[in-house]
């Protein structure tokens, strides 16, 4: 059994947002196989949402569905109170941008953006129109507008694949990992790119990816997939401080994560054979003989004292990595190994292979289900 | 002992043995170059030389006469006709085995799943009979009291149509023959037709005619065209469907070649019309290939 938590979004909380997309109990299989397990989600008029989860976590699947390219074997899909079950991608008010990106590569930019326009037989002028000044809003130049598709760079195509998108005027906008292609720089500044077109253009974007990290960056709102079912649902703050379990902490990145369990006094030890070290933690699963503790590399640092926190652990510094602007430290104590990240002011000068005390607060842990 | 060694490594050196003398890629080459030179060039040349021998002589390489041509283009010969009928035959091939073989190849791209394997070696299996055999076997099928007309009768109808000895049979046998040769290019250029790309053109909602006509045509065309040249190219110099099929109500112009080297023993005349079609139709290929930007249907402008 696998908590779920779904969280009521910000924004349906002034009172205002209505859910334009709702999914009741919908499940997918293929043969014997299920890939999407009783999904139950409300997606808000102009939201942000972004799913996010492992590959094979059934999210791929669960956009087709959404996009009218796949039917629930049970469950319904609304559209504004509209079940559309049944209702093919071309006769949805919806559209898809592809992982693939899927440009007609013999047509050229203009031809792309104006195929939508094409379909809903506007005139050649308008289309025209209507063509320059998406490529416009995407920042391109105006002469690609006669320029062969493939010819564009990766990130050029980006745009003129979201150019389209938007040509046909689509109530919903999906997204099938669409920089999954692109080299880091590049699709950092895309996403930034996607959030503000969010916010230019107020559709209701859904957004598939892997990436926690991508994810948290856009999102309003993420659902946290794994094994065709959502995990946890919440806004980008409430992933990162409030995870509903081990997976969400260990999925949103470096994190470090102890095994605990209740000794015979009420108290918290450590589960392994790091010895019977007590942990203090803040209230939470008072219930639970055993949990996991989540703590992020942030919040350990290094002690002179044990008494300097209100946990504290030995170890030797086995490792640095620069981040840039921190350094995250491998500490290892034991079987366990410890990640600790510091301010470039706060650099740890004691060397390699040094003995050192790692301390973190209690307030700073998280305790989820193991 | 160090100056004699290298005495002897310079006089190595100048007497390198021929073999390296050439590049690598040529010596490489020179099998498929020798092969090429004497298998293809060769024969190529000697029937360009006999075109312009004097006619019903063997005087190839030593004589040079245009009256070849000149008895092909005397319009009191019947010869334009056999060409005519060649090309028409060809042209009208190409345009029903497209239209045939369309559906196939989608079905074998899109539809038959796991079964496209068994139906792709069903359309191979024929090839592995020769041709004037399977061209009998329907002679056999079509002649009177043969397998169509004698099963009609048997049941007491009134026998079947006398089709054969025409030129619609000619045509029938060559859409037959040359079905492979259109069918398996074109299902290449259908499988290269992204899937993402259909169904994206489909979410814009683009309806089937539109998505075949701006998508997936455009897309399968490379695949098309080389299937329509190859089935053109083949077919233009057909002769056993309407020898076979055709009991010789049409003579085409590989049959006019065939005898002219054969029957009336006049070579440099048959040279001389292999020339003429070797001309039309490569002149023709070219032309059709200069037409249609290739570039811009493989989407490399």
């Amino acid at each position: 059994m696998i908590l779920v938590s779904v969280e009521t979004p910000a924004h349906e909380r002034d009172g205002a947002a209505l859910a334009v997309l709702q999914l009741v109990g919908v499940r997918k299989t293929f043969g014997s196989f299920t890939a999407v397990e009783d999904i139950n989600l409300d997606i808000y008029d102009g939201e942000f949402l972004t799913v996010v989860g492992p590959s094979g976590s059934g999210k791929t699947t669960l956009l087709r569905m959404l996009a009218g390219m796949e039917r629930p074997t049970a469950g319904n899909i609304t559209l504004r109170g509209m079940l559309i079950n049944d209702v093919p991608s071309n006769k949805r008010p919806t559209c898809l941008v592809f992982q693939s990106l899927a440009l007609f590569p013999h047509k050229t930019v203009g031809d792309n953006i104006e195929f939508p326009l094409k379909v809903k037989k506007m005139s050649r002028a308008e289309r025209r129109r209507r063509a320059l000044e998406l490529i416009r809003l995407m920042r391109l130049p105006e002469s690609y507008y006669s320029k062969n598709v493939t010819t564009c760079s990766g990130g050029e195509q980006q745009r003129v694949a979201l150019a389209r998108a938007l040509a046909y005027d689509p109530d919903i906008l999906f997204f099938d990992e669409p920089l999954s292609a692109l080299d880091y720089k590049l699709k950092k500044a895309m996403e930034k790119e996607l959030k503000d077109l969010h916010r230019a253009t107020g559709k209701t974007f859904v957004y598939i990816t892997h990436s926690l990290e991508e994810a948290m960056v856009m999102s309003d709102r993420i659902a946290v997939m794994r094994a065709g079912r959502f995990v946890q649902v919440g806004t980008p703050d409430e992933i990162y401080s409030r995870p509903a379990n081990r997976f969400v902490a260990e999925f949103i990145g470096d994190v470090n994560v102890f095994g605990v369990k209740k000794d015979a006094n009420g108290g918290w030890v450590f589960e392994d054979d790091g010895g019977s070290v007590e942990v203090a933690l803040p209230p939470g699963l008072a219930d639970a003989r055993e949990a996991a503790v989540v703590v992020r590399p942030e919040f350990l640092r290094f002690i002179d004292e044990p008494s300097q926190a209100s946990n504290a652990i030995k170890g030797t510094v086995y490792n640095e990595y620069a981040l840039g602007s921190r350094i995250q430290y491998e500490v290892r104590s034991g079987d366990r190994t410890l990640l600790v990240e510091l301010s470039r002011a706060n650099a740890w000068t004691g060397g390699l292979d040094q003995p050192v005390i790692v301390g973190w607060d209690a307030s700073d842990a998280i305790v989820v289900k193991g | 002992m160090a100056e004699i060694s290298s005495a002897a490594m310079t006089g190595l050196d100048e007497r390198k043995p021929l073999h390296l003398a050439l590049p690598a890629g040529l010596r490489c080459a020179s099998p498929v170059l020798v092969v090429l030179l004497l298998g293809f060039l060769a024969p190529l040349l000697t029937v360009a030389a006999y075109a312009f021998a004097t006619p019903r002589t063997f005087e190839a390489f030593s004589s040079f006469t245009l009256a070849n041509f000149a008895t092909i283009f005397n319009p009191a010969n019947t010869v334009w006709s056999s060409f005519a009928w060649s090309l028409f035959l060809a042209a009208m091939t190409v345009v029903l085995l497209a239209i045939v073989c369309y559906p196939i190849a989608y079905g074998l791209t899109r539809l038959f799943g796991k079964w496209a394997g068994f139906v792709s070696v069903l359309f191979v299996f024929p090839l592995f009979v020769s041709e004037n055999v399977r061209l009998y076997g329907w002679v056999l099928f079509f002649i009177k009291n043969g397998v169509l007309d004698g099963t009609l009768k048997w049941l007491g109808l009134s026998g079947g149509p006398e089709v054969l000895y025409t030129p619609g049979i000619v045509l029938f046998g060559m859409v037959y023959t040359y079905l492979p040769f259109m069918l398996f290019p074109m299902t290449l250029g259908l499988a290269m037709v992204p899937r993402d790309v259909v169904d994206a053109a489909a979410d814009f909602g683009a309806s089937r005619f539109m998505i075949w006509r701006e998508i997936e045509l455009p897309l399968a065309m490379p695949g098309i065209l080389i299937g329509a040249l190859l089935t053109f190219v083949i077919a233009a110099g057909a002769v056993a469907e309407s020898q076979i099929l055709g009991g010789q109500t049409i003579i085409t112009v590989t049959h006019d070649i065939e005898t002219a080297f054969t029957y009336s023993q006049n070579w440099p005349l048959g040279s001389a019309l292999a020339v003429l079609l070797m001309v039309i139709v490569s002149g023709l290929s070219l032309f059709v290939m200069s037409k249609l930007d290739l570039d811009r249907i493989l989407g490399r402008r």
